[in-house]
This record gives C-alpha cells, sequence and structure tokens, in this order.
C-alpha cells in the first residue's frame, strides 16, 4: 500500500479487528475505528478500558495480539524500527503526566525534538521554540525548570513540544484530568485552535464528557473492548442506547452496574455470620 | 552554559584523579619501578636445592637489595638448580670469588639469596658465573638431623 | 504438587527476567554507536556517577586503609613482622577491598541513584515520551549511563586503594612507628604490577559492568508506580551486593587460584 495524498479522503488511521490482551483479560475484542483526516476524533469511555493502551498501539508501542493499525496507509505493527520512529516524528503525543523531562528547562525540552532530529542552526531553534511557545501562551515560562510549573502548563508546555516538528496527528491522553476549571478552559480552546490552524488531525482519549463532547466532530465510545457506539458527535450524544446513554449522562447504575460481580448480599452476610469461629483461627 | 562548563572542569578533575591514582599504585606500590631499571647484568649460580626461592626474589649483599632472581631451571643432567640474578648496573664491583648462600628472612619469612664477597680482583661480568653456593636449610632436615643426633647420644649413654 | 508449580512458576519468571535483562544489555550495546558522535551525553553521566561517588570513595577508603595499618600492626607485630605491613595494606586493599568495597559503595550510591532516576522515568512516561518523539530511551538514556558506570568503576577503586596505602601509611608509619623506608620497599617487592594491580582493575571493571547493568535493569524493568520504583531500587543494592561477592569469589578463584 503506498502512501495516500494529504488531501484524500482515505481517513489517517484505520483500525481492524484489533485484539490486545493483557494476561487473560480481553483489553481490545475486535475494535474497528477510522479516525479521518483534520478532524478532531474523540474516543470515550469508562476507565480501565485500555484508551491510553489504544494510543500505545496507534503509536507502535504495544503489538496488538490481532488485528491491523494502518497510519497512512502504511501498517504500524509491520513496519521495521527505522520507518517506525520516522512515522513517530510526524505524529505527537501528550501524555497525561505531560512527561516532560525534569532535568531541562522548557525551552530546552521543546527544542529536544528539534535538537535530536533537524541540524536546524540555533537562531532557527530559537525562533521555532519560541513560536510554539507563544502558542500555547508559555513563552515567558521558557527559563523555568519542568517541577516550577503547575499541572495545566506542564502539560501545554509538552503540547508546545508535540507540535515543534509540525507532526500530522496529535494524540492527547486524558488532557483534561485533574486540572483546574481554568487550565481545563485553556486546553478546551487550545486542542480546537491547533487543530484548526494546520488541518491537524486529533486523538482525543478521555472520560471527561462535557469537554470532550463539546470539542470532538467524531466520537466513539469504548467499553468490555467493543465499540459501543461510533459517529460524528451530535449523533452519539443524542444516541438512544442505555450504554451510551449511561456514559454520556454519568448514571450510577444501568447497563454498566453499580456493582461489582458478587454473589447476593443476604448470601454473603449469613455466610460470614455462620463462619466467624473458622475466620478468627484463620487470622491467629 | 556555565553549569556545563563546571561540570566538564569536574569530569576531567575525576578522571585525572583516577588515573593519579591507578600511576601511582602502578609505581609506588608494586614493582614496576625495579622491574623498570633492567638495565643490569646477569649472574648465574648453581644450588644443590634452593628450597622455597622464587623468581623475582631478592638478590642482597650485606643485607642491601642489589637485585632480583630473574629465573629458575633444572639441570636434567647434574640435577642442580641453576638460578639467574639480575644485579643492578650500578653494583658492578662484585669479586669473582663472591660467595652465594640461601637465606630465610625471619623464621618464617620468605628466602633470598645472600653474596657474600670474595678477595679476588676479578669482578662478575654479565653471563658469569658463581661457583661457590650454599643450598637453602630446609627445616625438616635440619630437625631430623638434630633428633638423629640426641638419639645417638642417647644410645652412647646406656 | 502446589509447591512444584510454584516452583516451576518462580523459575519461569526468573529467566524471563534474565533474558530481559540480555536483551536490554544489548540494546545498551548497540547505542555505543549513537554515544560517540554525543560525548556530552556520557560527560553529564560521569558527573553524576562518578564525581558525585567520589567523596564517599575517598573517605572509605582512607578509613579502610587506616583500620587496616591498625589492625595489621597489632596482629604483624606478634611476630615481630611489622616491617610487612604496607604488603599486608596494599595486598588487602589492591586485590580485594578496593574493587569489593567500592563497588558496594557504588552500588548504594549511584546504583540505587540510577535506579530511582530511570524508574521514575518510567513512571512519569517521560521514557514513554523519548519513544513517541522518535529517540530510542535506550540509547538515549540507557547507553551513557552504562559507559560512564563502567567507565568510573575502575577509577574509584584505584582511588580507594591509594588512599587506603596512604591512610595504612599515616597509622602505621606515623603513629605506631613502623620504618618508612621498610613500608614502602617491602610494599614495592611483594605487590606485583600484573598480578595485583591489573587484577585488581580487571575486577573492578567486571563489578562496574555488572553493577550498572543490574541498576539500569532493574529501574527499567519496575512497575511504574511509585512503590514499585522503591522495590526496584531495594533490589538493585541487593542484587548488586549478591552479584559483586559471588563474582568476587570466582574471581578471584580464577585470578589468584593457579
Amino acid at each position: 500500500m503506498s502512501p495516500q495524498p494529504d488531501d484524500s479522503n482515505e481517513p489517517l488511521v484505520k483500525i481492524r479487528g484489533l485484539r490486545f490482551y493483557r494476561g487473560e483479560r480481553a483489553i481490545f475484542d475486535g475494535v474497528d475505528i477510522d479516525i479521518p483526516r483534520g478532524l478532531i476524533t474523540a474516543i470515550m469511555g469508562p476507565s480501565g478500558t485500555g484508551k491510553t493502551t489504544l494510543l500505545k498501539l496507534i503509536g507502535g508501542q504495544l503489538r496488538p495480539d490481532a488485528g491491523t493499525v494502518h497510519v497512512d496507509g502504511q501498517d504500524v505493527h509491520k513496519l521495521n524500527n527505522k520507518d517506525l520512529y520516522r512515522l513517530r516524528m510526524r505524529m505527537g503525543m501528550l501524555f497525561q503526566s505531560g512527561a516532560l523531562l525534569t532535568d531541562i528547562s522548557v525551552f530546552e525540552n521543546v527544542a529536544y525534538p528539534l535538537r535530536e532530529h533537524t541540524r536546524l542552526p540555533e537562531s532557527i531553534i530559537r525562533k521555532l521554540v519560541l513560536m510554539k511557545l507563544e502558542a500555547v501562551g508559555l513563552r515567558g515560562a521558557r527559563d523555568l525548570m519542568p517541577s516550577e510549573l503547575s499541572g495545566g502548563m506542564a502539560r501545554r508546555a509538552a503540547l508546545a513540544r508535540a507540535i515543534v516538528l509540525d507532526p500530522k496527528m496529535i494524540m492527547y491522553d486524558e488532557p483534561f484530568t485533574g486540572q483546574d476549571p481554568i487550565s481545563m478552559g485553556v486546553l478546551v480552546q487550545l486542542i480546537p485552535r491547533l487543530s484548526k490552524a494546520s488541518r491537524l488531525t486529533s486523538i482525543v482519549v478521555s472520560h471527561d464528557v462535557a469537554e470532550t463532547a463539546g470539542i470532538a466532530d467524531i466520537i466513539y465510545v469504548i467499553s468490555n473492548g467493543k465499540v459501543i457506539a461510533g459517529g460524528p458527535s451530535e449523533q452519539v450524544a443524542n444516541s438512544d442506547s442505555p450504554w451510551v446513554r449511561q456514559f454520556m449522562d454519568g448514571l450510577a447504575d444501568g447497563p454498566v452496574p453499580f456493582h461489582f460481580p458478587a454473589p447476593p448480599l443476604e448470601a454473603d452476610i449469613l455466610e460470614n455470620a455462620t463462619q466467624p469461629p473458622a475466620d478468627a483461627g484463620a487470622t491467629l | 552554559m556555565v553549569q556545563m562548563r563546571t561540570m566538564e572542569v569536574m569530569v576531567g578533575a575525576f578522571m585525572a584523579a583516577g588515573f593519579v591514582a591507578l600511576f601511582f599504585l602502578a609505581m609506588q606500590v608494586s614493582n614496576l619501578s625495579s622491574l623498570a631499571g633492567g638495565d643490569g647484568y646477569q649472574v648465574t649460580a648453581r644450588f644443590d636445592n634452593i628450597g622455597g626461592l622464587k623468581v623475582r626474589s631478592p638478590v642482597a649483599m650485606a643485607g642491601v637489595r642489589i637485585g632480583r632472581v630473574a629465573g629458575i631451571s633444572f639441570d636434567n643432567t647434574t640435577y642442580e638448580a641453576i638460578v639467574t640474578m639480575q644485579i643492578d648496573s650500578s653494583y658492578n664491583t662484585i669479586p669473582d670469588d663472591t660467595f652465594a648462600k640461601i637465606y630465610t628472612a625471619g623464621l618464617l619469612g620468605e628466602q633470598y639469596i645472600g653474596l657474600d664477597p670474595g678477595g679476588s680482583e676479578e669482578y662478575l661480568t654479565d653471563g658469569g658465573k658463581i661457583s661457590l653456593t650454599q643450598s637453602a636449610l630446609v627445616l625438616e632436615e635440619i630437625i631430623g638431623q638434630f633428633l638423629f643426633s640426641k638419639a645417638e647420644e642417647g644410645g652412647g649413654d646406656e | 504438587m502446589e509447591p512444584l508449580a510454584r516452583l516451576g512458576r518462580i523459575g519461569i519468571a526468573s529467566l524471563e527476567r534474565l533474558g530481559r535483562g540480555h536483551l536490554l544489555l544489548l540494546h545498551i550495546f548497540s547505542g555505543i554507536t549513537d554515544l560517540i558522535t554525543r560525548p556530552r551525553l556520557l560527560v553529564a553521566q560521569l558527573h553524576s556517577v562518578g564525581v558525585l561517588s567520589m567523596l564517599i570513595i575517598t573517605v572509605s577508603g582512607l578509613f579502610v586503609g587506616m583500620v587496616l595499618g591498625l589492625q595489621g600492626f597489632y596482629i604483624l607485630s606478634q611476630f615481630g613482622a611489622e616491617e610487612t605491613l604496607g604488603v599486608m595494606v596494599a595486598a588487602s586493599l589492591v586485590r580485594e577491598l578496593g574493587p569489593v568495597v567500592t563497588a558496594l559503595l557504588f552500588a548504594g550510591r549511584a546504583g540505587s541513584a540510577l535506579t530511582a532516576e530511570i524508574g521514575l522515568m518510567k513512571a512519569t512516561e517521560q521514557l514513554s515520551g523519548l519513544e513517541m518523539m522518535a529517540v530510542d530511551p535506550i540509547k538515549r538514556i540507557l547507553t551513557p549511563r552504562f559507559m560512564a558506570g563502567l567507565l568510573s568503576m575502575p577509577l574509584l577503586a584505584a582511588m580507594f586503594s591509594a588512599i587506603g596505602v596512604i591512610g595504612g601509611h599515616f597509622v602505621g608509619v606515623g603513629l605506631l612507628g613502623v620504618d618508612e623506608g621498610a613500608y614502602w620497599s617491602q610494599m614495592q617487592a611483594k605487590i606485583d604490577l600484573h598480578e595485583d594491580i591489573y587484577n585488581g582493575v580487571i575486577k573492578s571493571i567486571v563489578f562496574g559492568f555488572v553493577c550498572t547493568w543490574i541498576a539500569l535493569f532493574q529501574g527499567h524493568d519496575c512497575v511504574p508506580t511509585s512503590e514499585g520504583v522503591s522495590r526496584a531500587t531495594t533490589r538493585t543494592v541487593v542484587h548488586s551486593a549478591l552479584a559483586i561477592l559471588c563474582l568476587d569469589f570466582v574471581l578471584t578463584a580464577l585470578m589468584f587460584g593457579e
């Protein structure tokens, strides 16, 4: 398969029949996802559904047990190391913790991919870094060390680093988790702005329904290793499937039960009531 | 950049200190300096028994170290040990009728060759031979002889 | 059957770890060519691994040498052999204590720090982050640390021994009155450059290799949580100490056994 031209209608990321197991447990059990070019695609689902794992599978950091992941027409898991690294240079990823290198300043962090992958003169590196820092509003913080940044600032600095090589696509891993309302608002503004400015394909993995649904063009909802809903965001938001409703509306009980699977409460209590001597003996 | 500079200086100092330590161990602690003084001359001597003498054992004259044992070999026909000694070149007036004897330094110490000068006007040169030698004292033999003589004394009394 | 099955599980798990450790080592070696083009990375690591360990190594070396001088003097004076104090101090240091104690201190000072650093980088996704920036974290982060450990250890061990010999001289000659000339000359007569000094250096290179390898592997292989990192740090010190002492026996038997 040859790489597609940029303006084709072929989706940038095409996931087919993806299966991934962690031990005996299936994280993904036959997942098909298309991520179209130039749009913001949200992948949502309850915690523990392997949303971060999905990003790592797209980035080639993990190998699936079955199925394929094509990025820009290339099968990620059939690439050799060199081509995989070349592909990654066109992907940006924003980690939940920011993942800034802690022993160098914000400026050096953003400059790091440039210094690694290009032979640009120092003056151009400086200009590029300052432009990207300006885009995330941290030009003034360039000399700070990552430990001096707040969580939201660290994530923005990491965002500047992720876009410094002008990638085709950027993956956000839980960008809104653990943010105060202000920095959440900043990120909610930033993600679409970056996406529109350079027709950047964005994948947002999140369980923050309101913020994510507000910025996404396409939404996929994953639960129990399967895609339970997918399509344009209004369509998914107004879906009447009970699963989707429970997740989108944040209902405590529904198809995903409030209780972790267990025998009936009465049986459990009665069993314990009849057996205290045995239990006490065991703890001694 | 200033930080990088001090770091470089400190790493340089670290490497230098390490190499100085290695150099110190090689020169001051080990026998490298005495091996290096290889400009001397060699003489050989034959012994009936060299006891515990080893290559690199000291060769001393009047208690002063003047060289070392460079090699030990065995003569298949005479059944003697041939000891080659490396004598420092500054000690070049050793008479050729010098007497070589294997001593033990202290009761349990290691063995060394002691040279007792003779009265000859001729000096030893490279490849020279010392013909007057006395073997090492082997402790078991001395004790054996001692016990044997005691036993004889005891037998005489009866 | 259960104990047998458990034994089997432990065996398989250890073999797996061993395999991962060797793969990691190969990967680290593959980064050496890259390192040659970026010597600055090595300088930074020599600083944190070598320079920062220097103080503890030299101070320990001084005191170990002084203790050797003291103990050696009391034992040797019972045989009237105080003159050989220098030999005893130098031989103990150069052959055994220098490489072994340096390696143990190194595992505690630099090894644990390396594990914690790598483990923390893993826990905070810095390693994954590098990977996604198309930078190989093993070549960029682990290889310079490995080479720094390998280079630092023999230098540190030499410093330890040299300072120890001086410490022994200070106590033996300075305080207890052993003859200065005898201290050095007996030492020079008995300590052999090849048999003692070279073998000591070889020992310390082997220890440096093993200690750094263990530290990096534990850091890279740890469970990426704060608890996982602290467990890995403990494991680094324990495994390194065991490996050093076992290897010391093996190396001593090979080198000085004949």
